[in-house]
């Protein structure tokens, strides 16, 4: 879908969110920012998944590493909060790198599976390492610096950043690295044969899908100013997975928008019945049997069928 | 006379197997700057596993690939492609979500080294080269299709382009008209010639349909069961009784 239609409908939904918390409550704009947080996690993952055809499973590592290389550097090693928000996404970078090496020697199904293991590890040693990232308690009440140490002021830099993170995202997407990357997606052999050197390009593309990884891990420390080892778990992995899937993996904005119904429907059902994965379930199998591009994809096969369908007559 | 021009490809001796499968056994071909070589041979020769090793999509068991005098043996293809050897696929094999121009324009962004750029759009890179390339093999007017919507034709033909995408010195066609109609067979040979006269490229294909190996071939090179039993001009193939045995059918073709 046109890139330009993308950029406008996010300059719009950007503008409607910066002007939120005039007439909504507190929580829902906590509500926001978690999607919006959730969200680049979930396009960041998208960012390997959906464009570079790279099954990774736990990409929710790199949201954790981000996380706690933010909570560590405040909370235990009492830097200013603004160089741990730089810190943070370097680490996830770092460790996103240290994994990818390791995994972009295999294809397809097997470099998620050796990915899920690394990622678990990880997961493991921050579970159990109680005196640096506080085991399975995590690290709570982190100091924030005085700007975002409001919820309105944390609300806007999520905003902010976030929406940013994803320019510059949208913005490799349509340069010569994300079309070769959609080249490798589409055919890693032909890509090989016109000279790109595959591995290179994936693992490149990996560190950079950790890196914003990381920058959401951030964001929720803002958010919520803890963090915890949840955050690193396989499921929450495969939660940003369906968020994708729901949205549409081939569109750049529809992880955006499986994030916002995912977390909605957790906030809202979850009050009413503790099976609220029962309905994600279902949804999910919905959108696969009857809309297997995602919402976001069917709203654009729709919208392309008008148009063409206009210019025809 | 062309072979006593200057080589571009030696290939000595090259071995490569799949389990206990002999598929290339002791292959050996030489192919002239600026002549146009056909590999000819029954379906399983080892043609296609043979370019797979020139061009590194395979790694060869033994035996050596020599281009331009330096020696490539097992080099990936990602490398063998920078240095000057493309090739295009004998089952199509395209970019099929891009359209045909953004297909030709990841070859030339590669040969120029520029994929790993993040921040320019592609949109505003190399638009002159890749609207040449696609000017050059027929196929401007379709640059903006999504090329899986392509005919067979134009969709074998786009694999010619993509592969002149990466600036060749030698291009490797395997069975390059395959599947197509006869129109489509007269352009892409008329296109095959037109490479090598007016770009001066070296040309190696392989090729099942006889009147087009004998009608562009300067030379030919004949496999059976994995090993070359020949290399020479047409006629000294044609007439070879070995050839005739093997692979003509014996049928007396030397009158022709």
């Amino acid at each position: 879908m046109g890139a330009r239609k993308s950029i406008v409908a996010l300059v719009i939904i950007l503008a409607i969110l910066a002007i939120a918390p005039l007439g909504l409550p507190r929580f829902y704009t906590y509500l926001i920012a978690l999607i919006v947080t959730t969200g680049l996690l979930s396009t960041s993952l998208n960012f390997v998944l959906g464009f570079g055809g790279i099954y990774q499973f736990h990409h929710a590592v790199f949201y954790g590493a981000g996380a706690y290389g933010a909570a560590i550097m405040i909370s235990k090693l009492g830097y200013s909060g603004w160089l741990g928000f730089v810190v943070g996404p370097l680490v996830a970078a770092a460790l996103s790198f240290v994994i990818g090496l390791i995994c972009v020697r295999l294809s397809k199904l097997y470099y998620g599976m050796l990915q899920i293991s690394l990622g678990s590890l990880v997961w493991a040693i921050v579970y159990r390492w109680y005196g640096f990232t506080g085991g399975d308690d995590g690290i709570h009440g982190i100091p924030m610096p005085e700007l975002v140490g409001s919820p309105l002021g944390a609300y806007y830099f999520t905003l902010i950043v976030g929406g940013l993170s994803l320019l510059v995202m949208h913005r490799i997407l349509n340069s010569p690295f994300g079309s070769t990357l959609q080249g490798i997606r589409d055919n890693a052999v032909r890509s090989q044969a016109v000279g790109v050197n595959v591995r290179r390009h994936q693992l490149a593309a990996v560190v950079i899908a950790g890196f914003f990884g990381g920058v959401a891990g951030v964001l929720f420390v803002v958010v919520d100013n803890s963090v915890f080892p949840d955050m690193m778990f396989w499921t929450l992995s495969l939660e940003i997975t369906i968020m994708a899937l729901l949205g549409g993996w081939l569109t750049f904005l529809g992880p955006m928008l499986g994030a916002a119904v995912t977390v909605s429907l957790r906030t809202f059902v979850s009050g009413f019945t503790d099976y609220w994965t029962l309905i994600l379930g279902i949804l999910l199998v919905l959108v696969i049997l009857f809309l297997p591009e995602g919402l976001l994809g069917y709203v654009f096969e729709v919208w392309k069928r008008r148009t063409s369908e206009s210019a025809e007559e | 006379m062309l072979r006593s021009s200057k080589g571009m490809l030696q290939v000595r001796n090259l071995h490569k197997s799949f389990g206990g499968f002999k598929a290339v056994n002791g292959a050996n071909l030489e192919v002239a700057d600026g002549e146009i070589v056909a590999v000819i041979g029954p379906n399983g020769a080892g043609k296609t596993t043979l370019f797979n090793l020139i061009t590194g999509i395979l790694s060869p068991d033994g035996g050596q690939v020599i281009f331009k005098g330096e020696d490539i043996t097992g080099l990936p293809a990602h490398r063998t492609c920078k240095k000057g050897i493309t090739r295009s696929f004998q089952v199509v094999n395209i970019f099929s979500r891009l359209t045909v121009f953004e297909n030709v324009r990841i070859a030339v962004l590669s040969q120029q080294g520029k994929t790993f750029n993040l921040f320019t759009p592609s949109k505003r890179l190399v638009t002159d080269e890749t609207a040449s390339i696609l000017k050059s093999v027929g196929l401007i007017k379709k640059k903006d299709s999504v090329c899986g919507a392509l005919s067979h034709g134009d969709q074998k033909v786009l694999e010619i382009a993509i592969a002149l995408g990466g600036k060749p010195q030698l291009l490797i066609l395997d069975e390059p008209t395959a599947g197509m109609s006869p129109e489509e067979t007269a352009r892409c040979i008329d296109l095959i010639k037109a490479l090598r006269n007016s770009m001066g490229l070296t040309i190696l294909f392989c090729e099942h349909d006889m009147e087009i190996v004998f009608g562009i071939a300067n030379r030919i090179m004949v496999m059976v069961r994995g090993a070359t039993i020949i290399q020479g001009v047409c006629d000294e193939v044609r007439c070879n009784q070995a050839v005739q045995d093997a692979y003509l059918g014996g049928s007396d073709v030397c009158s022709v």
